[in-house]
């Protein structure tokens, strides 16, 4: 938009090249503004440190028994066994009988944009006033004073999360994806680089949210129709915009709700679709062929197991919970063998929590959904279990070539868990996002308090 | 359920009913706080627990099963919930049976015919061991939201253990919310329902004077609890808020209360110790999610464990309709905090205890149920392993000495959808 805008302003103080001949086939010089609120995030620096005698998950489904880790710059300088030194001067950690992994990515979370307190006030998710509202943006709802935050750190081992937009309407909007650090300003949270996501969302919520207040979409088939119609404008919008863009000629109006459109049709936002339901999921993989855009994940899928296959021909991720059903219709037929089933399948599993509390223990959920499993003769191991709680969900949100597993060269955002993280006797020790220490269990100072909790009960209290 | 009359025909399987069983060489946990005990055995007979631990002999003819590896305990207690009232908590018409906001009646409610034993939420329960359950009804129009019940989870048409265990009132935010938007109104709302009740007490003829705000059947619900005839279940979440409840009892001497939620109890601990009354917390709130939650931490529990209070594990307006068995997850996780600098967490022992023996002793039926003390009812579960670790699941589940069944909805699918290869029939044939 203000790219737009500043266009049109040199144009008009360039008046007098009205003289010369119209630009015929000269490309469009208007581009609409990618990225208007950017990234101020910059890492708060650490110490080099070694990792050393600790169980190492890598995140990719790598394991190394007494493994050790370096962090150096902020980065994952490497990762290796008993063998790797540490440099002079850096800080050397025994982890023995611990675990280190990855930090956890929710990829479902509406912290910052449902805070607590959950209060009118500060509720922000939902724009439920059309069925379709690609053009508003999460992160303009986010308050990063929710006090949620740091609790997905300390007790979960949260490094990054993506904030979305509620489920209430068809297209909710953008979503954004958050290094989960204390800041004063969104800006200061945006992960660097990561792409942005569209909310999308089947069934149940949208007909329930308009089909009561007597629009549309009122039934299922019109939730499709209202997508599909949807779609087909933003394709119309697609097409000015890359004739503009190749041939130039009059300027096309720019329209904030199918920028976002777009940015999908061009692969550059991927779609995040709220979809519980099999024969659902697989109708919207064909809304997706039909209009020319690729789905990234399904979430809150509950019935991926019976659609495994194909979510893996259409490379599609599932992300699940554990053990969640039966609090409305399209979550009845949800099994705890969902994401072992889908494992198995050879698609793309992930744990999500689409809750302020669930996000405090993603490990759990996934050692649950391990075990479930491992019941039914699914031998699932803990490397691989890790991938549903960082590699796959940073490959879902196009940040996997900088985070979501102990790679070298990848952002050193892990966590070393006081124990098997996949027991519920277990809790994070210390938490790093690009090694900065964040959280540390032993040390009072290292526990983040939200300016909201300043001056009340519990202030800087153990949570 | 009626144990001894009790049996159930199950396709392809014998009729169930209670034997003399006796489970041997298991790691067997009593359930009352005391530790678990290796190579134990435990006996039940009419249904009943004859004797648990080391050195108990089997009785002949008993069917002797073998647990060694697994854990044997009591069956897990739901110490809140609203279990077996709602088969979906939303868009599903008529299933659901929590709040009764648009009818005439308050206190005179009784969950107990809203009880569906046959809902798929008491199968899964059952089937992660969670054997009885604490149910209340949510309050509607009227800050009392009725009285609730003890159930067991058993397969069987006979779901409810003690009809009218307690009544239930909302006296925190919620009831504020209620009473027409403040505690203080709630709290004379409370006040004349239960002048009320003592009201129509005094009359043998039933005759009430015209200055009333409860029907005639919410008042006479009322009376066993101004007469400490029946137990007053209280949600409250600030710290102000449980002291106003625990000064409620200055005023009508009678009362027997137990505190439901209680977010904030550690901040006033000494005051709740002090006063005796059962506090069934919710375990693992730690978020400032409303205002009178602010001094929120997991440490709560142990925290007032620590200065004497009387805790138990519960579920408040937390999918209390159906995870239930999420409970032993949150046990284990109060066990994790002993293990975080400046935290208060509590023993394997207790925290197994505060969701089987605490939560029944709250609610006055410790005698019956929450443990494998001799006489106590044979609600038994043999575990996989820990049954606060992830990985452990039931095995095998008794309730009232009867075997039960651990197959379900769920059950039922993943084994339907284990494999996805086209059949000769579609899925819909296999069953």
């Amino acid at each position: 938009m203000r790219g737009a805008l500043a266009a049109i302003f040199a144009m008009a103080l360039a008046g007098c090249a009205a003289l010369a001949p119209p630009p015929k086939s000269k490309p469009g010089t208007v581009h609409i503004a990618e990225n208007p609120y950017p990234s101020t995030y910059h890492p708060y620096g650490g110490v080099p440190t070694l990792i050393r005698n600790a169980t190492v998950l890598d995140g990719e489904g790598g394991r190394i028994d007494n493994g050790s880790v370096l962090l150096v710059d902020g980065k994952v300088q490497a990762v290796g066994g008993a063998d790797l030194t540490a440099p002079e001067g850096a800080t050397v950690i025994d982890a023995q009988g611990h675990y280190v992994t990855p930090g956890i990515i929710d990829i479902h979370s509406h912290l910052g944009d449902y805070p607590s307190p959950g209060v009118q006030s500060l509720s922000d998710g939902n724009e439920a006033t059309s069925p379709a509202r690609p053009e508003v943006w999460a992160e303009h709802s986010v308050w990063p004073q929710d006090p949620g935050f740091s609790r997905a750190m300390a007790n979960g081992g949260i490094t990054s999360l993506q904030i979305l937009p509620g489920s209430a309407n068809l297209f909710g909007g953008r979503s954004v994806v958050l290094k989960n650090v204390p800041s004063r300003t969104v800006q200061g949270m945006k992960f660097p680089g990561a792409p942005y996501g569209l909310k999308m969302a089947c069934g149940e919520n949208p007909k329930r949210v308009y089909g009561s207040k007597n629009q549309m979409p009122q039934t299922r088939m019109g939730n499709i129709a209202y997508v599909r119609q949807t779609w087909i404008k933003a394709k119309e919008y697609d097409r000015k915009w890359t004739k503009y863009e190749k041939s130039g000629g009059e300027i096309p109006a720019e329209d904030l709700a199918m920028d976002t459109l777009r940015g999908v049709l061009h692969g550059k936002i991927l779609v995040h679709n709220h979809c519980y339901r099999a024969d659902e999921e697989a109708i919207m993989i064909d809304v997706a062929k039909e209009f020319g855009y690729k789905i990234s994940a399904f979430h809150h899928a509950v019935e991926s197991y019976k659609i495994a296959d194909l979510l893996r021909e259409n490379g599609i991720c599932s992300a699940m919970w554990a053990d969640w059903y039966g609090f409305k219709m399209e979550s009845y037929d949800a099994i705890n063998e969902n994401i072992a089933y889908v494992q198995k399948a050879g698609a793309c599993a992930i744990v999500h929590s689409d809750d302020p509390n669930g996000i405090q223990r993603l490990n759990q959920e996934a050692a649950k959904a391990m075990a479930s499993g491992k019941r039914v003769g699914i031998d699932i191991s803990e490397a691989t279990a890790w991938t549903w709680l960082s590699g796959n969900p940073a490959k879902a949100l196009g940040i996997s070539d900088q985070t979501g597993s102990l790679k070298a060269g990848k952002m050193a955002d892990v966590v070393l868990w006081n124990g098997n993280p996949f027991s519920a006797y277990t809790r994070p020790d210390k938490v790093w996002i690009d090694g900065a220490l964040l959280y540390d269990s032993a040390n009072p100072k290292l526990r983040p308090v939200s300016d909201f909790e300043l001056g009340q009960p519990g202030e800087g209290d153990v949570k | 359920m009626r144990a001894l009359l009790a049996t159930i025909l199950l396709a392809g399987a014998s009729p169930l009913a209670a034997q003399t069983v006796a489970i041997t060489n298991g790691t067997v946990v009593v359930g009352d706080g005391s530790e678990p005990v290796q190579g134990g055995t435990v006996v039940v007979r009419n249904g009943r627990v004859v004797a648990a631990g080391r050195g108990v002999s089997v009785p002949g003819g008993a069917e002797v099963i073998d647990a060694t590896g697994k854990w044997v305990t009591p069956g897990i207690v739901a110490g809140f919930s609203r279990l077996g009232l709602a088969e979906v908590d939303l868009g599903a018409d008529g299933s659901d049976d929590t709040d009764s906001g648009n009818g005439p009646f308050n206190a005179a409610i009784d969950v107990t015919p809203a009880i569906n034993p046959k809902a798929s939420t008491i199968a899964v329960s059952r089937a992660d061991g969670v054997t009885r359950a604490v149910v209340a009804p949510v309050a509607g129009k009227n800050i009392f939201a009725g009285q609730g019940a003890v159930i067991d989870t058993g397969d069987d048409m006979d779901a409810v253990l003690r009809a009218r265990a307690f009544q239930f009132v909302e006296l925190g935010e919620g009831g504020a919310g209620i009473a027409g938007g403040s505690r203080a109104t709630a709290f004379v709302l409370f006040r004349n329902a239960l002048r009320e009740a003592r009201d129509l007490r005094g009359r043998i003829d039933g005759a009430r004077q015209d200055d009333v705000l409860l029907t005639r059947f919410d008042a006479a619900a009322l009376v066993p609890v101004v007469q400490g005839k029946q137990l007053l279940l209280v949600h409250v979440e600030r710290a102000k808020d449980i002291l106003n409840v625990l000064d409620l009892r200055e005023e009508f001497p009678g009362l027997k209360v137990a505190l439901v939620g209680a977010t904030e109890g550690w901040t006033v601990a000494h005051r709740i110790a002090a006063s005796g009354v059962w506090v069934i917390a919710s375990a693992l709130n730690d978020l400032p999610a409303s205002f009178e939650m602010l001094a929120a931490t997991q440490s709560n529990i142990g925290r007032m464990r620590d200065a004497g209070v009387k805790v138990a594990i519960g579920m408040i307006d937390d999918n209390d309709t159906r995870y239930q068995r999420n409970q032993r997850q949150y046990a284990g996780n109060l066990v994790a905090l002993s293990k975080v600098p400046g935290a208060t967490g509590v023993s394997w022992s207790e925290a197994f205890a505060m969701i089987s023996s605490r939560p029944a002793e709250a609610v006055g039926i410790g005698g019956e149920i929450g443990s494998l003390e001799a006489g106590r009812r044979g609600d038994v579960v043999i575990w996989s392993g820990d049954p606060l670790e992830l990985n452990s699941a039931p095995e095998a589940v008794w309730i009232d000495g009867v075997r039960q069944p651990l197959d379900n909805h769920q059950t039922k699918l993943r084994d339907r959808y284990r494999s996805l290869d086209r059949e000769a029939l579609p899925e819909a044939y296999r069953k």
